[in-house]
């Protein structure tokens, strides 16, 4: 912990250093000024929340492959190159 | 997890054993890779050439290069990484012939300044008891129960709101929320430096973050608040061990 006096972090600075903060990127100072500072701000803490039920809402989209008719394709060439290259 | 320090490159064992599975010809590994990392190269296709279709064309044509050319893969970078170069110069070469713009210009991060937050939701910065803080409260969101109307509501709005986002922060976004990858990966296939990978990040997921409150301030509201079986979550009760595993 530092004893440097630090300015209290606005709502405004927060919701532009969240990433940083969510990916703990954000140097120490600022990291105990946003903790400090969702301590006592009730909308910033709903804002985090938010931020973070969006990452988990994101991580449940569902992801497009390849069809299974090309991915049936592929592994058939697939065996053609080894029988070719023994 | 094992690495190897080889001169100066680093190579990670699990990346050495499948290209030696892939040289002896182990189907199995080559059906793995394949199932790992075609959505992920899907994402990075469309990046470049605009129709779907085309782009699992240039996925196909990515696993065939991979199939002809294994035995040059040398190991100075990741496989994801090498798989995403070649998917890069193959589609390069298709968006030419189909004479659409290379977006590459648009991961450049550029100096444009991207609110996360509309200005207007603070008090000025002359405020003189609370400057720059919220104006307002902001309202909890309700999200459905996983498996209801009102949850497959919320991610097609989410998904429409991801594809609408820039190409570079898409890009970004989708491989680090969607696909799970890390931040070094990411950097390391789009070529990104750390500092720009996370402008994007944090752009793409403030949009995203701004779509979902503008979509439950409109609100759907569950159908019986009384019931039990309605039960609702706030994004306040989502505790903070929501960290995704994946």
């Amino acid at each position: 912990m530092t004893d440097e006096i630090t300015t209290e972090m606005a709502c405004k600075e927060l919701v532009e250093v969240i990433t940083d903060y969510l990916e703990g990127t954000l140097p120490e100072r600022d990291r105990v000024r946003f903790d400090a500072h969702i301590l006592t701000c009730e909308p910033c803490r709903e804002y985090v929340e938010e931020m973070r039920a969006t990452l988990r809402l994101t991580g449940r989209l569902t992801v497009e492959s390849i069809s299974a008719s090309k991915r049936e394709g592929l592994l058939r060439a697939f065996r053609r190159m080894k029988a070719s290259s023994t | 997890m094992g690495s190897v320090l080889n001169g100066q490159t680093l190579v990670r064992d699990s990346d050495a054993e499948l290209i030696d599975r892939l040289r002896t010809g182990d189907e199995a590994a080559f059906a793995g890779m394949i199932d790992t990392y075609s959505a992920p190269l899907l994402r990075l296709a469309l990046a470049f050439v605009q129709s779907p279709s085309i782009a699992e064309e240039v996925v196909q044509e990515t696993w065939m290069a991979v199939v002809t050319g294994i035995g040059r893969f040398e190991g100075r970078s990741s496989v994801k990484t090498w798989l995403f170069k070649i998917l890069t110069n193959i589609a390069k070469t298709r968006a030419q012939r189909e004479r659409r713009t290379i977006p590459f210009s648009e991961f450049e991060v550029g100096n444009t300044d991207e609110p996360a937050v509309d200005p207007g939701r603070f008090l000025p910065a002359t405020h003189p008891q609370w400057p720059n803080h919220w104006a307002a409260p902001l309202q909890p969101w309700s999200i459905g129960p996983e498996g209801t109307a009102l949850d497959r509501e919320t991610l097609e709005v989410l998904r429409s709101a991801l594809q609408n986002l820039p190409r570079a922060q898409q890009l970004v976004v989708a491989l680090r929320d969607v696909h799970g990858w890390p931040a070094a990966e990411v950097c390391a296939a789009l070529d990104l430096s750390e500092a720009n990978q996370r402008v994007l990040l944090h752009r793409g997921r403030s949009r995203l973050r701004g779509v979902l409150e503008h979509y439950f301030a409109e609100a759907p509201t569950l159908p019986s608040p009384a019931s039990e079986g309605g039960k609702v979550c706030n994004a306040q009760s989502i505790s903070d061990t929501t960290q995704r595993s994946r």
